[in-house]
């Protein structure tokens, strides 16, 4: 498709009233950060349309990019066409041509902002049916239900063309629903749970439990890539790495062996709760989904929740698996989550977690772990933090770096 | 010491040494160990991977490690033989093929698969339309170099690939052993599915190489074992020569377009010369573009290649006879038959190849002892001619 121009539409964001300007310029901001490989693309505002002037780029690559734009509901792109007749009549004759597949049906759709053309909209509209309509002979009208639309927009200095309309992710543009910390773990579903809340306007900074010495290196690598992959989306993941070892072996002294998940959970909620406060989040977003494993049902959430006072986003909670498989699919994660490192939550995975864990005895355990404070400052101390941008040359952790002199 | 047999193999660079002792004595880990040490085998491995795949414009999965251009050549066409037998068993190549080609498909032939092996034409090409003629309803496999080892010919790699892009059953392996690193040639936009190369041609360790595979074609391993490189390649990865090989790749794909004006600069003097020498014929094509830039062959009928490698050998300068592989036979060479030459003349093949590094001078040194060894081998033939 030769597109001159790619029209947008905002969907969601044109209920949001005075805040709607905010929220456009938050959403062009961000396309115009993915468009920067694209210098000769130009964002521009015209009457109550946004526009990108292409001026050469490639439409394509483009398209590419609007793909991760939240906020964005759709998308068209748009030939131009001379305000003369026969320019309109052959722009929209190519366009009509340039549709794949081919449509058998279609109708014509004019609009006329510009009164001064001296053809009307329903006069307009024959003139270019009737001009396509003996140079496809495959094609009918059809103005009910056609398979596709052409339409014709007559502006002042210049008339649009176009028929194509390409859905885009949706949602609030990025930030716009202020920050929250990920609880990223390296499996399939956090990485969801994070890129759905983002998509809900919500930008993100993720927070990594690892055991090291005894979880590897390539299971921090996954969580960067995975970080990564989100980073296509936002520009940039600043990604926190908690030193959990310490607290997770104490706890597999001191706690009963059915409550040791729990006791983990609520540590682990505590730290990320501190961290949020400290890089000034308002929320936390889990992977967490309702009856998945022994922690995730109403009991084990209740009793892993009472830990904060901020909100627990947790987008995924009565999905489907098979529906968080297919997102993940779609955002790429869902390889890298699959590959089969040991994390923290697989390390000394009880028999018996309980399901019903009672908070009665949680409490009273916790009460008598003195050191558990000292331990939680500690970890939250020694946190390390990377940005990760979806650029994987720039995410190798530093003990990479003499390597390239090899190389 | 004069040296022009870097076709055959050659010095590696200083750099490439550096990269192969310092991984050795600093990256010993197996890639596949769980601990750390592993783990930045494996990084590495991983960063030697992508470096090989840039100089291509491959992905990093399309490439996989071998130990060198036979093995390479003897995985593409065995392996992709084996895997898509079903869909038939002929395959096309030429007569003019290095033998880690040509040998393989000689098994091939034994287990009961064709093939049809084209001739070149005199000046060592083969013709794309030779290729399209020999394609048949049950052809699986073509294989044709990119450039000849021994004569230095330009095959036409790309014009090939654009055919076989229309027949997509067919796949398309190119040896390019000999201009990896030389000549620019992108597999993807070539057509190509699978191409060879080997380190130790470019200044890079011995033993190493790599063959590119496009993704999503699959390849029946030679090896049995661990299932390393994707499963293709089983075998503890040579970490030391990899990196010491994307070493040389990444070097050689930097200057590129300097070495190659370099060297076809080299070339067009010494050509020139020889072409000055009574006796001496040069082989393939005149036009330089249609030659590799650092080989020149030229025959002198009636003198026994060896007889030529030796003389010149009293002055310190290294040539060879054709390729390392075979040059110890008597036989005349199969390439320069297959180009249509009497076996008198086909017995008498002189390759030099150049490196960048050569001078000028070097040039001028290398034709007054090639003028001075051919009159003198011009003038035992006469006293033969007189017995």
């Amino acid at each position: 498709m030769n597109a001159d121009l790619i029209l947008l539409r905002f969907g969601e964001l044109s209920l949001k009233g005075r805040n709607r300007y905010k929220f456009e310029q938050a959403m062009l901001d961000h396309i115009q950060s993915l468009l920067a490989p694209h210098p000769r693309a130009e964002i521009r505002r015209t009457s109550g349309r946004v526009l990108i002037e292409l001026n050469g780029e490639p439409y394509e690559e483009v398209k590419e990019k609007l793909g991760r734009v939240f906020g964005l509901s759709s998308f068209s792109p748009v030939m131009r066409a001379r305000l003369d007749l026969d320019s309109i009549r052959q722009t929209a004759l190519e366009a009509v041509r340039a549709m794949d597949p081919p449509p058998r049906t279609f109708k014509v759709q004019v609009r006329r902002p510009n009164k001064s053309f001296p053809y009307d909209s329903p006069r307009l509209n024959h003139l270019v049916a009737s001009y396509i309509l003996p140079r496809c002979p495959e094609l009918r009208v059809d103005v009910h239900n056609p398979d596709a639309v052409l339409q014709v927009e007559v502006r002042d200095e210049e008339a649009y063309v176009f028929s194509q309309v390409v859905r885009g992710l949706g949602g609030f543009p990025l930030g716009t629903s202020g920050k929250a910390m990920l609880m990223l773990s390296g499996g399939i579903d956090s990485p969801v749970a994070g890129w759905m809340a983002m998509r809900r306007g919500v930008l993100l900074e993720a927070v990594h439990f690892h055991s090291f010495p005894y979880t590897s290196e390539r299971a921090k690598q996954k969580v960067i890539d995975l970080c990564g992959k989100l980073a296509e989306y936002a520009g940039e993941i600043r990604l926190h790495l908690v030193h959990f070892t310490d607290i997770q072996t104490r706890l597999r002294q001191e706690a009963n062996e059915n409550l040791l998940i729990t006791l983990m959970r609520r540590a682990m909620m505590r730290i990320t709760e501190r961290l949020a406060h400290r890089h000034r989040a308002l929320g936390i977003v889990t992977g967490e989904n309702l009856g998945q494993v022994a922690s995730q049902t109403l009991p084990s959430l209740h009793a892993i929740g009472s830990v904060t006072t901020l909100p627990i986003i947790r987008p995924l909670i009565t999905m489907d698996k098979e529906e968080i498989i297919r997102v993940a699919e779609q955002i790429e994660t869902y390889e890298i989550s699959i590959l089969p490192y040991e994390d923290c939550c697989t390390l000394f995975v009880p028999k018996h977690p309980s399901t019903n864990p009672n908070m009665q005895v949680i409490l009273q355990l916790e009460e008598r772990m003195s050191w558990l404070e000292d331990y939680l400052k500690e970890a939250v101390e020694k946190t390390e933090t990377m940005i990760i941008t979806s650029s994987p040359e720039t995410n190798r952790t530093s003990s990479a770096d003499p390597m390239e002199e090899l190389l | 010491m004069l040296y022009f047999d870097h076709a055959a193999t050659t010095p590696p660079l200083p750099e490439v040494i550096d990269s192969v002792a310092r991984t050795m004595a600093q990256y010993f880990g197996n890639p596949s160990s769980l601990h750390r040490l592993g783990k930045e085998a494996e990084t590495l491995l991983r960063r030697a991977r992508e470096v090989v795949a840039s100089t291509l414009k491959a992905h990093p999965d399309e490439i996989i490690f071998t130990s060198g251009g036979t093995e390479g050549n003897n995985l593409a066409i065995k392996g992709a033989a084996w895997q898509y037998r079903s869909r038939g068993r002929h395959i096309i190549t030429t007569q003019i093929e290095h033998p880690s080609v040509y040998e393989c498909c000689r098994q091939l032939e034994r287990e009961g698969y064709e093939v049809t092996y084209l001739p070149a034409d005199a000046s060592g090409r083969i013709d794309p339309e030779a290729v399209r003629a020999a394609i048949r309803k049950d052809t699986i496999l073509v294989s044709v170099m990119h450039v000849n080892n021994e004569t230095g010919a330009i095959q036409p790699v790309e014009e090939i690939g654009r055919m076989l892009r229309n027949e997509p059953r067919i796949i398309f392996h190119v040896d390019a052993v000999q201009s990896v690193g030389k000549l620019e040639l992108e597999p993807a936009r070539a057509g190509i599915d699978l191409m060879t190369a080997s380190a130790h041609k470019i200044h890079g360790p011995r033993g190493v190489g790599f063959l590119y595979c496009r993704e999503p074609i699959r390849l029946t391993p030679l090896l049995s074992g661990g299932g390393q490189e994707g499963g293709v390649r089983s075998g503890t990865e040579a970490l030391p020569l990899i990196t010491g090989m994307t070493k040389a790749f990444r070097l050689a794909a930097e200057s590129l377009s300097e070495n190659r004006a370099a060297m076809y600069r080299l070339r067009a003097r010494l050509v020139q010369g020889i072409g000055d020498i009574p006796g001496l014929r040069l082989t393939g094509a005149r036009e330089a573009e249609r030659m590799a830039p650092h080989i020149v062959h030229f025959t002198m009928p009636g003198v026994k290649s060896e007889i030529f490698v030796h003389a010149l050998e009293e002055y310190d300068i290294y040539v060879s006879t054709r390729s390392a592989c075979s040059s110890g036979s008597d036989e005349p060479s199969r390439v320069l038959l297959a180009m249509g030459m009497p076996p008198e003349e086909a017995a008498s093949g002189i390759r030099i190849s150049l490196s960048p590094q050569h001078t000028e001078e070097d040039i001028d040194v290398l034709l007054d002892r090639l003028r001075t060894v051919a009159e003198r081998m011009r003038a035992l033939q006469k006293q033969g001619g007189k017995k």
